[in-house]
């Protein structure tokens, strides 16, 4: 997570931009610093205030100033030449939808055909060497988008609609993380992009289009259960059982996932048990509300989720 | 530091008119801050306006009676008021006694169509933010109408007591004029904007 | 004329010298006593609180630095909560800039301006009075909700949705509107002052191109102030609106708009950062002269300079915004216009090295600062060159980066020279100088702690460490550089120390400092220190813009102003020739009254929208209260 350490064109022409800027006013920076230390120490024969030393004194700022304006010309001229870079494939259609929710985020695959859009949370895949246009929602206050290898940022302003431009140069997992300040876990609003393949990509999106896998043990199936009959089921969807809730993010391929809870926590059964008993000590204010589960329901439950992967 | 007496300012008046009093120049500034409210309150206005698909949102354009006799009436008082604070300039307590207590029923009067200019604009300040920002407008004006009154009101009070015939009373009566033209002059781009431009 | 006729007994002149000390004191002191204390219209006693109380709030607003520094100095840390932690950091920006920042340099500007000008009380000195009790009343409001743990928690720009009345419960968001409004009303009044006792009030003689170039800095900030705090004025009382009476400003769904807000904020906001820096260029150039003992360079640039940023500081709003999805070519403007300032930035400093160049350079602790000054600013100014670039600032926008940035412009450009100024006018204010042993001590510490603890930040925005966090992951590479950052803010806090310490001790045990210990040019060095409280026993005659260097063994000085009331002269905008004689307002406790009402009137419109309404008959009897005349010598006319 380094805009130094670019991975795809539009942060890598943002990095090389980065670098003109701090070497032109790095020697901006060494030019006036010598300028100075020179006038602090130097020698003085002359009494102060001379007519001549004026006029040449004159002269020599208008001349810094007229060098000033040159090179923020250049510096202008640079950031113009490297903002088309921001805006790559602008003629794609969007295919992600993005929304940012309070504290986590959801994406949406979108597909002309209804029966191939699916949800998914906190975790992008993309193919890589393409451009992939996201459309950026906020269902609530304003979040920011940012992976920073991979492109600068960009708001989701409720009620308005951005787009941005991804596009990964080689295979991988970029963590990106919400850059705009969205109240009490703003800090623990992560994200993974992972760049993969286009055949990879391919069989990720297979796997994610399909419904939900039936647990296959006896653990998981009462995990099933418990979560059918308590209020997670309210909030969350499980494609292909009853659950259909919207408020949490879609928890399909929950098991599939590598992290928890936006970046907070590695999936394994254990931190999910964990999330479960407490969300509220691990992720203080965020809108899972602790669902009181006896340790039995909790390890069916870890199990249920880990499953549906 | 040795002093060297280079003038006299004895013979000065000991109380500036016009451009050389300080309530003249405070005057202005304040109404510098409130005319860039105004104007960045028009900015909201057309700002929403330019946003929203349809204009007015969901509502009719304001009905134009009220408005315009509201109108009609700040120019008319222009004219009693100019004529105060020239009697002001003059110093001449009679005309500008009673020139105040006209220009207070003129405000006081003002705020009758002012009363009927809300319900005329057929929306509630909490519907959407057309109506948010019309009544944003009116209630701004209103404000500036109320407070003027009052400002008229006290003066005219203080004209009627011992303090009436001073040449500091004189120069408030005439910023005081100087600020009614201001809240006359700021309605007319209100005026415009709420009754107008959502008929255009 | 019959007005004109009334002797103007007694003057001056007709009196003996002891005799019209004796009754000018008389005239203009302000009596032993509370009641005296809360009515007292003098500018310098209004002037030091304003600056005591800011530097109050800056030391309370630094430690809560501290504290962030503290939860931040390691990953995963547990010492402050999320949500006390969102409080914090929203307490101590708007602290820093609403209740320090900008009231102090225009408390600089209250204590000064009068002095500079020759004049012996600021013009309005009573709306003066009520604008510091408004101002005190805003910061205890401020204060006193995070005491009670119900500060606002949405940053100091106060973004909504997340300020709106959906998502921002309770009363945290209308507290900070509320706290706005305090400030921007006091910050407003101070603002009419200036730019009234500039124009009006200039000695005799003292035409444009005679004003000191800090004056000019604040005219330029006054102007500043009135025209970019109705903004926030509007932003702040929409938000409320919508908040406590349901109006749609700010609601997409209802056709109102979240970006609204950050255009009518940012149109102030972006102001504020130069009403916060301008007054530092006059600190600068002020002091400049005196630590070279020549003129300061290139007088007609410099004000020309300022107007510019003035000016121009109206047309760069829109780069805070860059990532919020408006049109690129839009965007790409802001991204000229900011870079242009670096145009005005940059003759500043380079007015500035030339008066180096020229001059003698004094190594006493204000020009230390100023040397400070001038290398933190340079770096700030030049990260700011790169954040108003479109694609830059994409990846640094809203992370540590700009947190350097601001804070390298903020207290580099604006604290430094502010320090290095009370150094300076410490000996005018309290007659006593300061210590230069503790202030070299000051001095470095501040400037090692600085940018030990501030550079470090630029690395971290750009290794993609967002801002407003309240702690990280242990496994991102950040946690080395931010206990880095946290250990040398205690450096940082140490040099804030030895110089609160060096007040606080020479404010009592300073050797006694005559009038004017540097050899310094304007107005203010003519008379004793401190100044009495008529300020100039003769209102002096300006001949050029270095009085005291210029106008050899005797001042040359005006006669003919009674001494039984409080008069000063009122001269012409530009030429500054007197007009007439006036009087200013003698010591009323109103002003004290009408601030109290208008504070309660204030603070219960957030509970309360109806407060307005009733709220609004104890303001209207306070302010006829004060402007009802009282027969004293001062109506006369
Ligand atoms: C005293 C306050 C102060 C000052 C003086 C400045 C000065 C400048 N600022 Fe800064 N700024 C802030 C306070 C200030 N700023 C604050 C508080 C914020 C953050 C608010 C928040 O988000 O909380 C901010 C944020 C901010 C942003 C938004 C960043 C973001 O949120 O992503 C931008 C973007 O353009 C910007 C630009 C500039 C520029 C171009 C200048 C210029 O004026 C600088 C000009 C100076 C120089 C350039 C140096 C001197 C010149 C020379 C030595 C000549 C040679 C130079 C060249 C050849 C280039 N500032
Ligand atoms: C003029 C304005 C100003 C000043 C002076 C400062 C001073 C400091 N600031 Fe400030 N800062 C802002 C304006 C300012 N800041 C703004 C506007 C924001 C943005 C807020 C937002 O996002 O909404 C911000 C945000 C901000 C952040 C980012 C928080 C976040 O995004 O999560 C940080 C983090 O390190 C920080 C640190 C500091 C530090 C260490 C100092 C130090 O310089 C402080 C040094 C001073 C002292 C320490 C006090 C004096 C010392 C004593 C009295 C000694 C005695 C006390 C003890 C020993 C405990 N500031
Ligand atoms: C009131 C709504 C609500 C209820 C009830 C609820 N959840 Fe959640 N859940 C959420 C929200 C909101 C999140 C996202 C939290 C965040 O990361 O900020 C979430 C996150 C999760 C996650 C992590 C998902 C991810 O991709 O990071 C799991 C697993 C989960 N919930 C399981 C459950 C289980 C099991 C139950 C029942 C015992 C439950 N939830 C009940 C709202 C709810
Ligand atoms: Cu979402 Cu910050
Ligand atoms: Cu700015």
């Amino acid at each position: 997570q380094s805009a130094l350490d670019a991975d795809g064109p539009s942060a890598l022409a943002i990095e090389n931009l980065i670098f003109l800027f701090l070497a032109v006013c790095g020697v901006a920076f060494v030019l006036v610093m010598g300028v100075m230390t020179w006038a602090l120490v130097r020698g003085r024969n002359e009494p102060a205030g001379r007519p001549q030393t004026e006029r040449s004194m004159g002269r020599v700022v208008a001349g810094a100033v007229v060098a000033t304006f040159l090179v923020i010309t250049f510096l202008t001229a640079a950031s113009f030449y490297a903002t088309p870079s921001l805006d790559r494939g602008k003629a794609d259609p969007p295919t992600i939808l993005v929304r940012g929710q309070q504290w986590w985020w959801q994406f949406s695959y979108l597909d002309a055909d209804p029966a191939k859009t699916f949800q998914t949370a906190n975790e992008l895949h993309i193919p890589v060497g393409t451009d992939v246009r996201l459309r950026l929602e906020a269902s609530d206050v304003i979040h920011s988008f940012w992976v920073p290898n991979l492109t600068g940022k960009q708001d989701l302003v409720p009620g308005r609609e951005n787009v941005l431009t991804l596009n990964a140069a080689k295979p991988g997992v970029y963590r990106g993380q919400c850059a705009e300040f969205c109240g009490l876990q703003h800090s623990h609003m992560a994200l993974l992009v992972i760049a993969e393949e286009p055949a990879d990509y391919a069989r990720w999106l297979d796997v994610q289009r399909g419904l939900a896998t039936a647990p296959t043990d006896g653990e998981a199936a009462a995990g099933k259960l418990v979560f059918m009959s308590k209020p997670c089921a309210a909030c969350h969807t499980i494609r292909g059982t009853e659950a259909v809730g919207t408020t949490g993010p879609d928890l399909t391929h929950i098991g599939s996932r590598s992290t928890i809870g936006a970046g907070l926590l590695d999936n394994t059964r254990g931190s999910i048990s964990a999330w479960i008993a407490d969300p509220q000590t691990l992720k203080p204010g965020n809108n899972m509300p602790l669902v009181p589960v006896t340790s039995e329901e909790l390890r069916q439950l870890s199990a249920y989720m880990k499953g549906l992967q | 530091m040795k002093e060297r007496i280079a003038l006299d300012l004895s013979k000065l008046p000991p109380h500036g008119m016009g451009s050389a009093s300080l309530t003249f120049w405070g005057t202005s500034a304040f109404m510098l801050i409130e005319g860039t409210g105004f104007a960045l309150a028009i900015a909201v206005y057309f700002y929403l306006m330019s946003l929203a698909p349809q204009w007015p949102i969901k509502a009719p354009p304001p009905d134009l009676l009220a408005g315009t006799i509201l109108t009609l009436l700040l120019l008319l008082s222009v004219v009693p008021n100019m004529l105060v604070s020239r009697w002001a300039k003059q110093r001449d307590l009679r005309k500008v006694r009673a020139g105040l207590v006209v220009m207070a029923i003129l405000g006081l009067l003002a705020l009758i169509p002012r009363a009927f200019e809300f319900p005329a604009l057929h929306i509630s300040w909490d519907d959407n933010a057309y109506g948010s920002i019309v009544w944003t407008l009116l209630g701004l004006h209103t404000t500036h109408i109320v407070t003027d009154i009052v400002d008229t009101v006290v003066l005219a009070c203080l004209m009627f007591s011992k303090h009436g015939d001073n040449a500091r009373r004189y120069g408030d009566v005439e910023d005081n004029a100087l600020y009614w033209n201001f809240v006359v002059l700021t309605w007319l781009p209100l005026y415009g904007c709420i009754y107008w431009v959502p008929r255009l | 004329m019959t007005w004109f006729g009334k002797t103007p007994s007694p003057a001056d002149l007709a009196a003996g010298d002891e005799k019209a000390e004796a009754l000018l004191r008389r005239t203009w002191s302000t009596p032993a006593g509370v009641l005296a204390a809360l009515s007292t219209v003098d500018h310098k006693i209004i002037g030091r609180r304003y600056i005591a109380t800011a530097f109050v709030f800056l030391m309370l607003g630094g430690v809560l630095a501290l504290a962030m520094r503290l939860q931040l100095a390691f990953p995963e840390a547990r010492f402050i909560s999320a949500d006390r932690y969102n409080q914090i950091f929203t307490v101590h920006g708007s602290n820093m800039m609403f209740l320090f920042a900008v009231p102090v340099m225009e408390a600089m500007a209250v204590y000064l301006v009068p002095l500079m000008v020759g004049t012996r009380n600021i013009a309005f000195p009573r709306l003066n009075a009520f604008s510091y009790w408004i101002f005190l009343a805003g910061g205890l409001l401020l204060w006193t909700s995070l005491a009670l743990d119900t500060a606002p928690d949405v940053g100091w720009f106060a973004y909504v949705p997340l300020a709106g009345p959906q998502y921002g419960p309770g009363k945290r968001a209308d507290i900070w509107a509320q706290m706005i409004t305090f400030t921007e009303v006091s910050a407003l009044a101070v603002a009419v002052e200036i730019v009234v006792t500039v124009f009006k009030l200039r000695a005799p003689g003292m035409s444009l191109d005679r004003i000191p170039i800090f004056v000019w800095s604040m005219l330029v900030t006054a102007f500043l102030v009135i025209m970019a705090m109705p903004a926030i004025m509007l932003a702040s009382s929409s938000l409320i609106l919508d908040r406590l009476v349901g109006t749609q400003f700010f609601n997409p769904s209802e056709g109102g708009d979240a970006l609204l807000w950050q255009h009518l904020f940012w149109f102030f906001g972006h102001p504020e950062v130069y009403i916060i820096f301008l007054p530092a260029v006059g600190m600068v150039s002020a002091m400049i002269s005196t630590f070279t003992q020549r003129p300061t360079f290139g007088y007609l640039p410099l004000v020309l300079a300022m107007i510019a940023t003035g000016v121009l500081a109206f047309g760069l709003w829109v780069h805070h915004m860059f990532v919020a999805g408006l049109p690129r070519v839009g965007s790409s403007f802001f991204t000229a216009s900011s870079m242009a300032i670096a145009i005005p930035a940059g003759t500043q400093i380079f007015c500035w090295l030339a008066t180096l160049w020229d001059g003698r350079p004094i190594f006493k602790t204000p020009m230390l600062f100023i040397i400070g000054f001038l290398i933190t600013f340079v770096i700030g100014g030049l990260t700011g060159v790169m954040v108003a670039s479109v694609p830059f600032d994409t990846q640094v926008h809203d992370t540590y980066f700009v947190v350097a940035h601001f804070h390298y412009v903020l207290i580099g450009g604006s604290v430094f020279p502010l320090i290095g100024a009370i150094y300076y006018w410490f000996p005018k204010m309290t007659g006593r100088m300061m210590s230069e042993r503790l202030g070299r001590w000051a001095f470095g510490l501040i400037f090692t702690g600085f940018h030990l603890t501030f550079f470090p930040m630029h690395m971290l925005g750009l290794q993609g460490m967002p801002r407003r966090v309240y702690t990280y992951p242990p496994e991102l590479p950040w946690a080395g550089l931010n206990l880095f950052v946290s250990l040398s803010a205690v450096i940082l806090a140490a040099g804030f120390l030895v110089f609160f310490i060096d007040v606080l001790r020479s404010v009592r045990h300073g050797p006694p400092a005559g009038p004017n210990p540097w050899n310094a040019s304007t107005l203010e060095w003519a008379m004793p220190s401190p100044p009495p409280p008529y300020n100039f026993r003769h209102i002096p005659v300006v001949e050029s813009l270095e009085p005291l260097w210029t106008s050899g063994e005797a001042l040359p000085v005006a006669t003919g102003l009674r001494l039984d009331r409080r008069e000063l002269v009122v001269s012409s905008v530009t030429a500054g020739e007197p007009e007439a004689r006036e009087s200013s307002p003698a010591d009323s406790i109103w002003p004290f009254l009408a601030a109290i009402a208008t504070s309660i009137m204030l603070i219960a419109s957030i509970f309360s929208p109806w407060a307005v309404v009733w709220g609004a008959i104890p303001v209207a009897i306070t302010l006829t209260g004060w402007f009802w005349p009282k027969q004293t010598p001062e109506d006369e006319s």
